[in-house]
C-alpha cells in the first residue's frame, strides 16, 4: 500500500492553510495537484533548453525535440499503445475527442448512422457528438442506465445495429465514479463493425490502463488531471484509422510539402499537431508519468479504492447524506447534504480550509437523471489521507449545523 | 440560536440572518396570471435557475413574482428583490439594479436604501458568489428592457 503521508510532501501546494486550517484538497477530479519533479521538469525545459521543436538546427531545439518525443514514448509505454505514431499530443481530452468527432466521424457518417453514447458522459463526451450527428444527419442513441448509475448492458443485441457506426462512452465517470466495462462494449461494436472512443480522463491517473487489452480504436484524456501541467492530453488511436483520416487542423508542423494549391500530410502523429504544440507541457506530462509509474498504478488503484470505501462509510454515518452512484466506483463520492445547496455546502468547508467541487460537474444529464440541480463531490488521488476525509466528515458537520439541521 | 454568533465572522457575513430568513420562507413566490413581462434565467455554471414575473401598470411594478431553484444566496436574493422591487417605478427599479450592483462590488454604501438587500453585502466577500446574488437582477435588468 502507498504511504500516502509522505507522497503528500512531494505536492509544494498542499503545504499551506486555507482560512487559517491545513488546505484539504478534494478537487482532484477537476484537476490535480502537481509534483516536484513535474515543476521541476518545466523549470528545466524553460532555463536550460527552451527551443522550438522538430524544425531548429541547433543544441536547444535538439534537446527540446528528443524531450518532447521522450515524453511522447513514456506516453505510449505508460497506456501500452504498440507505437508513438498512435500517440497524438492534444490540448486535453475535450479537444482529442473533437478531433476525432471532426476528423473521423463528420467525414464519414451519413443520415440514419447512429452514435451510441451513454446518458453520464461529460459535456466534453456529448456535445462534440451531438454537434456531428448535427453535422451528418446521424441520430443520437443512449445506453440505458440502472437505478444506481452503471449502463445496463444485458440488451446489447438491440443497442448495437447495422446503423452502429460509432460508440462513445467515458471508461469512469466524473459524477458518479461509474467504472464502465470498456471490453464488453468493444466486443459489442466489434460485432457490428463500429469504432469506440473511450473518455479516459478520469480512468488514467487513477487505475493502470492499456489500450490494446481494452481494444478500444480511440482513448482520450488530459495530462492536468494525473499531475502535469494543463494544456496538454493525449489522443490514442488505431494507426489505420489515424492513418485513413484527414487532419483536424492544419499549419505548421503537419505538412510533408505545401505549394499554394495543396499540401501533403506529415506521418504520424505529426498530422495531427498542427503548429508550435504545448513542449514544456508535453515534458511535463512525460515527467508526470515517471512519477506515477515510480509509484505504480495498481497501488494508487488499490489506494484509492480502500480510501473512497473509508469515506463512504464515513459519509454514509451522517444523517441527512445521500450519495450517488454505484458501490463500486472510481476515486470520488459525489453527495448532497439534507437540503443544503452544494455551494452553501461548499462555502462553508472551504471556511474550513476543505476543497471540494460543487455544481453540475459539467454533467447536466446527469443532473437530470438525479433529479438534484447540483451535487457536491469529493475526489481523491494519493495524496488524500484518511485524515482529510475525517476533516471533510467534521466540515459536514458543521455545516449541518451552520444551516440549523442538527437538533 | 442566532448564526451571526458562534461562526468565523467572514462565513457569518455571507448567511447573515436574514438570509437565511428569506432562503426558507420566500417572500413574493409564486407565479402571475397576466404578467406584462416574464423572464426565465439560469446560471450555466452551477445550474441555479430563476423565473421572474412582473405586472406593470402605469410606468409602475404592481407585482413581482418568482420562481426558482438554486443556493441559498441566489434565492434569498430574488426574494428580497421581489419584494422590494413592488410597488417601485421603473426609473427607481433601475436605480435599484444599479445601487446593488455597486454594492456586490464592495461598495456597502450603496446599498444603504435597499432595506433588507442590505444583508446580502457581505456576499461581495465572496467574488464566486457574487454570481449567485446577481442572478435574479439579472432577470430584472432583462424584464425592463422588455418593457421599453
Amino acid at each position: 500500500m502507498i504511504d500516502a503521508r509522505a507522497l503528500r510532501k512531494d505536492f509544494p501546494v498542499l503545504d499551506q492553510l486555507v482560512n487559517g486550517r491545513p488546505l484539504v484538497y478534494l478537487d482532484s477530479a477537476a484537476t490535480a495537484q502537481k509534483p516536484r519533479p513535474v515543476i521541476e521538469a518545466v523549470r528545466r525545459f524553460f532555463e536550460e533548453y527552451n527551443a522550438n521543436v522538430h524544425r531548429a538546427i541547433h543544441a536547444l531545439g535538439e534537446r527540446a525535440t528528443a524531450e518532447y518525443e521522450e515524453a511522447r514514448r513514456k506516453v505510449a509505454r505508460f497506456i501500452n499503445a504498440p507505437s508513438e505514431r498512435t500517440v497524438v499530443f492534444t490540448k486535453n481530452a475535450t479537444e482529442s475527442i473533437n478531433l476525432v468527432a471532426y476528423s473521423w466521424a463528420r467525414a464519414r457518417l451519413k443520415p440514419g448512422d447512429e452514435i451510441l453514447i451513454s446518458p453520464i458522459e461529460h459535456h466534453s463526451n456529448l456535445v462534440p457528438w451531438q454537434l456531428a450527428a448535427r453535422a451528418t444527419g446521424a441520430s443520437l442513441r443512449f445506453f440505458p442506465v440502472t437505478e444506481d448509475g452503471r449502463l445496463r448492458l444485458d440488451n446489447l443485441d438491440e443497442l448495437f445495429t447495422d446503423r452502429t457506426r460509432l460508440v462513445a462512452v467515458t471508461h469512469v465517470s466524473n459524477v458518479l465514479g461509474t467504472i464502465v466495462p470498456v471490453e464488453t462494449i468493444v466486443a459489442a461494436a466489434r460485432r457490428v463493425g463500429a469504432v469506440v472512443l473511450v473518455d479516459g480522463a478520469q480512468s488514467v491517473p487513477h487505475m493502470p490502463v492499456d489500450v490494446q487489452a481494452l481494444g478500444c480504436d480511440f482513448f482520450a484524456f488530459s495530462g492536468h488531471k494525473m499531475g502535469a501541467p494543463t494544456g496538454i492530453g493525449v489522443l490514442y488511436g488505431r494507426e489505420e484509422l489515424l492513418e485513413a483520416m484527414d487532419p483536424f487542423l492544419g499549419g505548421g508542423d503537419m505538412i510533408s510539402s505545401v505549394r499554394l494549391l495543396t499540401s501533403e500530410w506529415a506521418d504520424l502523429p505529426y498530422k495531427f499537431e498542427a503548429g508550435t504544440p504545448p513542449i514544456a507541457e508535453a515534458i511535463g506530462l512525460g515527467a508526470a508519468i515517471d512519477y506515477l509509474t515510480g509509484i505504480g498504478m495498481d497501488r494508487i488503484h488499490a489506494y484509492e479504492r480502500q480510501l473512497t470505501s473509508y469515506a463512504r462509510e464515513r459519509l454514509e454515518q451522517i444523517p441527512g447524506v445521500t450519495i450517488y452512484g454505484p458501490r463500486e466506483r472510481g476515486g470520488l463520492l459525489t453527495f448532497n447534504v439534507d437540503d443544503i445547496h452544494p455551494h452553501d455546502l461548499a462555502t462553508v468547508l472551504d471556511q474550513h480550509g476543505i476543497a471540494v467541487r460543487a455544481g453540475h460537474h459539467c454533467a447536466q444529464p446527469v443532473m437530470e437523471w438525479l433529479g438534484v440541480p447540483a451535487t457536491a463531490r469529493a475526489s481523491f488521488w494519493l495524496y488524500n489521507t484518511e485524515e482529510d476525509v475525517d476533516r471533510l466528515v467534521e466540515g459536514l458537520w458543521a455545516a449541518k449545523e451552520f444551516f440549523g439541521h442538527v437538533a | 440560536m442566532s448564526l451571526e454568533s458562534a461562526y468565523p465572522v467572514k462565513l457569518n457575513d455571507l448567511y447573515r440572518d436574514v438570509i437565511m430568513d428569506h432562503y426558507r420562507r420566500p417572500r413574493n413566490k409564486g407565479t402571475l396570471e397576466e404578467p406584462s413581462v416574464s423572464i426565465d434565467l439560469n446560471n450555466p455554471v452551477c445550474g441555479d435557475e430563476i423565473s421572474l414575473q412582473l405586472l406593470v401598470r402605469d410606468g409602475r411594478i404592481e407585482k413581482a413574482r418568482f420562481m426558482g431553484r438554486g443556493c441559498s444566496i441566489s434565492q434569498a436574493s430574488a426574494s428580497m428583490m421581489a419584494q422590494q422591487v413592488e410597488g417601485k417605478t421603473l426609473a427607481e427599479a433601475e436605480e435599484m439594479i444599479a445601487r446593488f450592483k455597486q454594492m456586490m462590488r464592495g461598495d456597502e454604501k450603496a446599498g444603504e436604501t435597499l432595506g433588507d438587500l442590505i444583508a446580502l453585502h457581505g456576499v461581495s466577500k465572496f467574488p464566486v458568489r457574487v454570481k449567485c446574488a446577481l442572478l435574479s437582477w439579472e432577470a430584472l435588468e432583462r424584464s425592463l428592457e422588455q418593457l421599453r
